[in-house]
């Protein structure tokens, strides 16, 4: 997965359909969560790109891209937010689910 | 099933099993342990821990569970039977696996309480937020607003004010009462990032992308205001989760579940610990006293269960269940001449319970007066006497074959 930070965001989430995790150290449900969407990244990074975003020190990008609340996966089609899921209940198969929206 | 109470069981059930008997498995359906407490940055009030993370005490209960031999496996309960024999239970997990226990400890706990109001959706992880320790960092410098008046809420409220410039929180009840108690009040109070808004509820969470303000009506007199802010955190109390468990299980109003003093449900066997069950107190310290008692209760019933199983439903022979108390002189004498007319029936057993210790047996087979004889055979009642006299023993004698 491709670490994200100002400088190279908006380069990397300008094309196609992009993955975001939005993370942060004191989210105890983001990191339980990266392992699995490593594993989605692993599974379908072929079709969809994959990413992740560490919140400390991005706050202000995060907030430009409407993200405030962690767990966050944003999805991206050629630069456009087209999908937001959030929350400490998320689970792997919701994020499998949109996944498989985009690669059909 | 797991966090707290359940990893605190982990470690004392593990403490039994280490004495030889146990087999202790933990369910968690999270890839981490630790339940709501691992969700707060600061955890007050376990004895001993004067300054602790969430996470890290839940750490600390599961390396102590380990260490005992407490299995752990990721999984969702989706429900619970028990089996024909009244023994075995049956888990069944979400992913259709299905696994066999004598005893289940139910520790899943409570989630945050979602209100439905509109834009609480919407706006989830755009200014909605259920965890302080998780969203704070985006909140440096803005203000945002708390609902709710609880422990939680305040210390939430406390917690956060390290961090944003204002905390405004939204409270019910008339100026000056929070539902939280004493100590968390003054802490309230006495913090100058605080303010209140009394005899208020909100009405929606409104934004464009982002959060930027709430409608909140007060409800005396039933005004609406707007109030500006940059997030909302909604700290209106939990519900417990009990879905798997509701069509089996015993649960008062409010949804949580009914245990003895045991912390046994109506189920024999099947205990309830913790944020789930129905209680005056929900901490860490008190869901892991739950537990504690459940360890060793679920010990005792697994222990009494299977030597009833062996000496009296899969006997071979005839055998006469006493069931007796040592307060009461008559069944001290009563087991004495059955055992003296066991001499010439040498293939009759006698089996004693103490209705005293063990009530479960009482109640199960309905023996409301001792002593009380039940002839068993090949695992069925075949005959009761109740407070029997000398001669009617010999008909516990004559029930059979001979
Ligand atoms: C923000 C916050 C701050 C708090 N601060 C304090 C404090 O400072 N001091 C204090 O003493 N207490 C505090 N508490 C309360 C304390 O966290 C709880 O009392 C305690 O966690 C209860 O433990 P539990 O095991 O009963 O339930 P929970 O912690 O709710 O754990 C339940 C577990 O069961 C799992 N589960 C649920 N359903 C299923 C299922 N069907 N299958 C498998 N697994 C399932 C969940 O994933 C979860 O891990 C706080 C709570 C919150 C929310």
């Amino acid at each position: 997965m491709i670490e994200l930070n100002k400088e190279n965001f908006a380069e990397e989430t300008a094309q196609g359909v992009v993955l975001v995790d939005f993370w942060g150290e004191s989210c105890e449900r983001c990191k339980e969560l990266m392992p699995d969407v490593e594993a989605l990244a692993e599974q379908y990074g072929q079709e969809i790109k994959f990413c992740k975003l560490n919140i400390q020190g991005n706050r202000r990008l995060a907030m430009a891209q409407k993200v405030m609340g962690l767990p966050s996966i944003v999805f991206y089609q050629n630069g456009e937010k087209v999908e937001h899921l959030s929350g400490e209940e998320l689970e792997p198969a919701q994020i499998e689910d949109v996944i498989k929206n985009y690669v059909a | 099933m797991s966090s707290s109470s359940e990893v605190a069981r982990g470690a004392v059930c593990g403490d039994l099993c280490s004495q030889g008997r146990m087999k202790t498995l933990l369910i968690e359906e999270k890839r981490k342990m630790g339940g709501q407490c691992a969700t707060t940055s600061e955890l007050e009030n376990y004895p001993g821990i004067i300054e602790d993370t969430g996470p890290g005490l839940m750490e600390r209960f599961r390396s102590h569970a380990e260490k005992f031999g407490v299995e752990f496996e990721r999984g969702r309960v989706a429900g619970i039977e028990v089996g024909d024999d009244g023994f075995h239970k049956e888990i069944r997990l979400a992913d259709e696996r299905t696994l066999r226990t004598k005893s289940i400890i139910i520790a899943t706990g409570a989630a945050p309480r979602i209100l439905g109001i509109p834009g609480e959706k919407e706006f989830r992880g755009q200014g909605v937020s259920y965890c302080a320790t998780c969203d704070a960092d985006f909140y440096e410098e803005l203000d945002v607003v708390v609902v709710g008046s609880g422990n939680t809420a305040v210390e939430e409220s406390v917690f956060l004010t390290k961090v944003v410039n204002k905390v405004t929180m939204i409270v019910v009840h008339d100026e000056g009462k929070l539902d939280a108690d004493r100590v968390a009040q003054e802490q309230a109070f006495a913090n100058d990032k605080i303010e209140f808004v009394w005899n208020s509820t909100v009405d929606a969470i409104e934004g464009d992308g982002l959060v930027n303000g709430v409608r909140l009506r007060n409800i005396k007199t039933g005004e609406t205001q707007q109030l500006a802010t940059d997030g909302v955190f909604m700290f209106v109390g939990t519900v417990p989760q009990t879905g798997f468990a509701k069509d089996l299980i015993e649960l008062n109003g409010a949804g949580y579940i009914k245990t003895d003093d045991k912390q046994q449900t109506n189920i024999p066997g099947i205990f309830a610990v913790g944020d789930v069950t129905d209680k005056f107190l929900r901490q860490v310290v008190t869901a892991a006293g739950d537990g504690a008692v459940a360890a060793v209760a679920a010990n005792g019933y697994v222990e009494q269960e299977e030597y009833w199983q062996q000496q009296v439903l899969k006997s071979q022979t005839p055998v006469l269940a006493v069931f007796w108390s040592p307060l009461e002189g008559d069944s001290v004498q009563l087991i004495q001449s059955l055992e003296e007319m066991t001499i010439a029936y040498p293939d009759h057993r006698i089996v004693t319970v103490d209705t005293y210790k063990n009530q479960m047996l009482a109640d199960r087979y309905e023996v409301q007066e001792i002593p009380a004889v039940l002839r068993f055979e090949q695992g069925q009642e075949q005959l009761r006497l109740v407070q029997p006299g000398a001669v009617e023993l010999n008909q516990l004698f004559q029930g059979s074959k001979s």
